[in-house]
């Protein structure tokens, strides 16, 4: 096994076959994100971003809203009772428009020098989450299991 | 199909040992330059970044300017689809039939 540490900058990026505007509503709105997100019910409203696992609750700050092209968030892991205790990191998602119906999604995942527990739990899951979003936009179902 | 497009760009960026391990470098630690990533091969700085061109094509490399500089980033996505849509299919048969073996095995018992 490497040891590593994990990084407080991460990238992540998936094309899809949506318009920016679905993806956005895909990202903002709990009747979607439930079905990609570990089953968490997020909603976007103003300048809070509200999760929801469970009956776990937690809400955290919108930094920059420009629909459907760019949403900037703060993130505390509050479905894990040692992570929601770190420092609050960041999350940007930027939606871009292909030729051919086509959408780029890239997701940064930074700050998280204060945060070096939910680093390493997230570096696993923003594969998981953008791979389940693909499919459920492109197919109309969750991906199994 | 796009998907079918995708799949092949990545599994051919991966038939390849030197790209494999320009993402094993990513993997412990990513948002390198190409300048630190050159230090560690063997090689040209153009050849790393023709092999680099084949990574970002596949979408298993993302890069992201900070000042001056390009870093590049690992992004496992594309090898995760290939699993949802390749090793997830064949292991769930087989989870399946091992789920249908214990049930079996309690009704006789």
């Amino acid at each position: 096994m490497t040891t590593l540490t994990a990084q407080t900058t991460q990238v992540y990026n998936v094309f899809i076959r949506a318009t920016p505007e679905q993806i956005w509503d895909a990202i903002t709105k709990s009747e979607f994100t439930q079905q990609y997100f570990y089953g968490a019910r997020i909603d976007v409203r103003g300048d809070r971003r509200f999760s929801a696992i469970g009956e776990l609750e937690w809400d955290d700050e919108v930094l920059e809203s420009d629909p459907p092209r760019k949403l900037v968030h703060g993130w505390v892991s509050g479905y894990d009772s040692d992570m929601a205790a770190e420092e609050a990191s960041r999350v940007t998602w930027e939606i871009e428009a292909q030729d051919g119906g086509i959408t780029k999604l890239t997701v940064v995942h930074d700050q998280l020098e204060g945060a070096p527990k939910t680093a390493e739990n997230v570096a696993g899951g923003w594969m998981y989450i953008l791979s389940g979003l693909k499919t459920l936009l492109e197919t109309g179902k969750p991906l199994a299991g | 199909m796009l998907r079918d497009m995708d799949d092949d760009k990545v599994f051919k960026a991966l038939a390849d040992p030197t790209r494999r391990h320009l993402l094993d470098r990513l993997f412990e630690r990513d948002g390198r330059t190409l300048t630190e990533l050159e230090s560690e091969l063997e090689m040209t700085r153009f050849g790393v970044m023709k092999h680099l061109r084949v990574l970002e094509d596949a979408g298993l490399v993302v890069t992201r300017r900070e000042g001056r500089e390009k870093l590049h980033f690992l992004n496992p996505v594309p090898i995760r689809l290939i699993h949802d849509r390749w090793i997830d299919k064949y292991t769930e048969h087989r989870v399946a039939a091992l789920a249908d073996l214990k049930h079996e095995l309690e009704e006789s018992a």
